[in-house]
């Protein structure tokens, strides 16, 4: 039999340097490698002596496309080891900015990195040339999520005003408000868009996946919550580590996680959906009606639908919270540092994110732990394609190659987060 | 009438978080008219499409940190006629060269299951230090409307205006209160390049010195004043090492602090 080789080599349209290599003899698949070669940076080594009140700032630079995400693993961590509470507007507030993060990254994945796979175009900007609307909306769309998350954070990438307690200064009740007309139209938006994207062509391909989220008693889940599956997983964030692991393989310098003993799961946007379909606000919850998916949805080429969902609700969310906001007395509570060990979980555009960090009395890391959510997705990235490509082996090569691309690009995978997590003695406590 | 060829621009990642690169498509409003004025030849974060070089163009993320990268630059400076370094990991080696302060084997033990699997150099250096750059972008991330700004001089064929002097110029033109003088906060303002509108003292806390070293900065004085609003060395040592650590200015500066 003839065998037959795709390789990508270079992946698109992702966060990050990855590629994709696969065997098959006939019809038989033989290999699957999602290759990782992002080059490896290191910070959970060089966390190691830095200050506590340090930490949001550089693990933010490890993505720059969902920075925040890091910002509010790391503050939630620091303040679970010095066994401080921040709530009322400050909590606020983060959700706040959490929104703008989702809005402009949902925006840019649905847009300019998945919707070209849908139409057959190579990128957005080839895209605008018959989809001129769409692409303007979408751009529109990215920098509203961009703004709110300047005005809360002082710019859109790496921003400045996160800290362990709070924030430097919060924004006055007209700053918000200026944003309301703004976002209104952004939900509006982001409605056309879950319609337009629901209209895209969806191969069948419905799985049974472990899916894995946060959930909270009243709130589809950001910064909170307890982790959750749909195989009845049920624990608190700082159990962690007593239910999953990572695995060091050699194709990838990305560690690989399970669900322990060794189940793979998925994280992001299709998770939290499925998990907490009863906590989205009745306006995206009606937007996903109308867009015909229900409660449920394991189609993950769907998935660009349940993205767009998203943006629904934090635009939603970021009226709501805008509508009631009283500024503060203070930007931030007061940190007193103790030796201990803090845990984090939040809910990244791309699925959960977890730190763990251990520290001295003076507040300095001892050590530290990220988890983010590509490196978990990474096992179920490669299953999807072992189903996926006998199913469609028939098709010729550049299209079965592209078919693989867009499979990939389900999960948003950001490979530059992906990285830098090697640091396999971080166990011992 | 015949048409213009336009020029191609191409985008490279090295090792870095993608943000500098990303901040090309936060230019909502600008971006379709930039890929109106040029053919975008290379930019794997946004496209698929894939033309040959050589390019008019080139703007390249990230520090060198792998042998293999080493190579790869050269080769795209080959292929390059104006080559931009955008953001602090490709002008100055980024936070991941705060491992060039470490003991690399005591390092490498500590920190790798498998090694083997792994190909890693012992530093994280700037594309300067391995091929000619052409301009140099500075920030943790860059500025966007300087991104612009660069593109647009490129495309004009003049030279681009990105002030050289403090963050502390921009703070004034601001009308900002000094942190420093009127709160006692530890500020880098005053040693750190111009480039982010003084956005940190705007929010009521000190400049951590993303956009790196400005030209000729005064680091031992700044330290001196750092010493008498009471911080310690160790905590000077972790200000000079942030995003721009292994910039020259900086690197000796926290060195110096550091027994």
């Amino acid at each position: 039999m003839k065998s037959r080789t795709i390789k990508v080599d270079y992946l698109a349209r992702v966060e990050g340097e990855g590629g994709l290599y696969v065997k098959m003899k006939g019809d038989k698949l033989l290999d699957v490698k999602l290759k990782i070669f992002e080059p490896p940076r290191f910070f959970e080594a060089f966390l190691r002596g830095r200050n506590y009140s340090e930490a949001p700032d550089i693990t933010a630079r490890i993505c720059g496309i969902c920075p925040v995400a890091y910002q509010m693993s790391s503050v939630h961590a620091m303040e679970d080891a010095f066994g401080v509470k921040v709530e009322g507007p400050l909590r606020d507030l983060r959700r706040l900015i959490y929104c703008g993060e989702w809005i402009e990254s949902h925006a840019l994945h649905v847009y300019m990195l998945h919707a070209p796979d849908f139409l057959g175009y190579q990128d957005a900007i080839q895209m605008a040339r018959d989809h001129a609307d769409a692409v303007q909306r979408g751009l529109k769309l990215k920098k509203t999520g961009n703004d709110l998350v300047t005005l809360v954070g002082g710019r859109e990438i790496h921003p400045i005003n996160v800290r362990v307690g709070g924030f430097y200064k919060v924004p006055t009740r007209s700053e918000l408000d200026a944003l309301t007309d703004r976002l209104k139209w952004a939900r509006e938006a982001a409605i056309e868009t879950v319609r337009w994207v629901a209209t895209l062509p969806f191969p069948e391909f419905e799985q049974d996946y472990v899916f894995v989220a946060l959930r909270h008693p009243d709130e589809y889940p950001f910064n909170e919550g307890h982790l959750v599956s749909n195989r009845g997983l049920d624990i608190l964030i700082r159990n962690y580590e007593d239910h999953f692991a990572e695995e060091h393989v050699e194709h990838s310098n990305a560690l690989h996680s399970v669900l322990k003993p060794d189940t793979n799961y998925f994280v992001g946007p299709l998770a939290r959906y499925n998990l907490n379909f009863d906590r989205l606000s009745p306006v995206a919850q009606e937007a996903a009606r109308a867009a015909g998916i229900g409660p449920v949805c394991r189609n993950p080429f769907q998935s660009i639908i349940v993205r767009s969902v998203e943006i629904v609700q934090a635009c939603d969310e970021a009226l709501r919270i805008i509508e009631r906001y009283q500024p503060p007395e203070k930007p931030a509570v007061e940190i007193q540092p103790r030796a201990g060990t803090g845990h984090g979980c939040s809910e990244a555009p791309r699925g959960i994110l977890y730190h763990r960090y251990r520290l001295d009395a003076a507040g300095v890391i001892l050590d530290a732990k990220i988890v983010p959510p590509t490196s978990q997705n990474q096992k179920t990235i490669e299953r999807d394609l072992r189903e996926f490509i006998p199913k469609f082996s028939h098709t010729p090569q550049a299209e079965l190659q592209w078919k693989c691309e867009q499979a990939i690009r389900n999960y948003d995978p950001c490979i530059s987060c992906s990285v830098h997590f090697l640091k396999l003695d971080l166990e011992r406590e | 009438m015949a048409r213009k060829a336009k020029p191609k621009l191409a985008v490279w990642k090295f090792a870095s978080c993608d943000g500098c690169q990303l901040s090309l498509l936060d230019c909502e409003d600008e971006l379709l008219a930039v890929a109106g004025e040029v053919d975008i030849a290379n930019f794997a974060e946004a496209s698929r499409a894939v033309i040959k070089g050589p390019y008019d163009v080139s703007l390249v993320e990230g520090s060198i940190t792998t042998p293999h990268d080493a190579e790869r630059i050269h080769h795209i400076r080959r292929a390059s006629k104006f080559l931009v370094t955008i953001g602090a990991c490709a002008t100055a080696g980024g936070i991941q060269a705060l491992r060039n302060f470490a003991n690399v084997e005591k390092f490498t033990s500590i920190v790798y299951a498998t090694p083997a699997y792994i190909q890693t150099l012992s530093k994280s250096t700037p594309i300067s230090e391995h091929i000619r750059v052409d301009f140099e972008l500075r920030g943790c991330p860059i500025n966007k409307q300087q991104l612009v700004e660069v593109l647009g001089a490129f495309l004009n064929h003049r030279k681009p205006v990105t002030p050289e002097h403090s963050v502390c110029v921009e703070c004034k033109s601001r009308g900002n209160v000094c942190v420093m003088v009127a709160h006692g906060t530890p500020c880098l303002g005053p040693v750190t390049h111009a480039g982010c509108g003084a956005l940190c003292p705007s929010y009521d806390r000190g400049c951590y010195g993303c956009f790196g070293p400005m030209e000729s900065p005064n680091t031992k004085s700044l330290s001196e004043g750092w010493v008498h609003l009471g911080v310690k060395e160790a905590d000077l040592v972790r200000a000079f090492r942030g995003f721009n650590a292994y910039s020259e200015p900086f690197r000796r500066e926290s060195e110096a602090h550091e027994k």
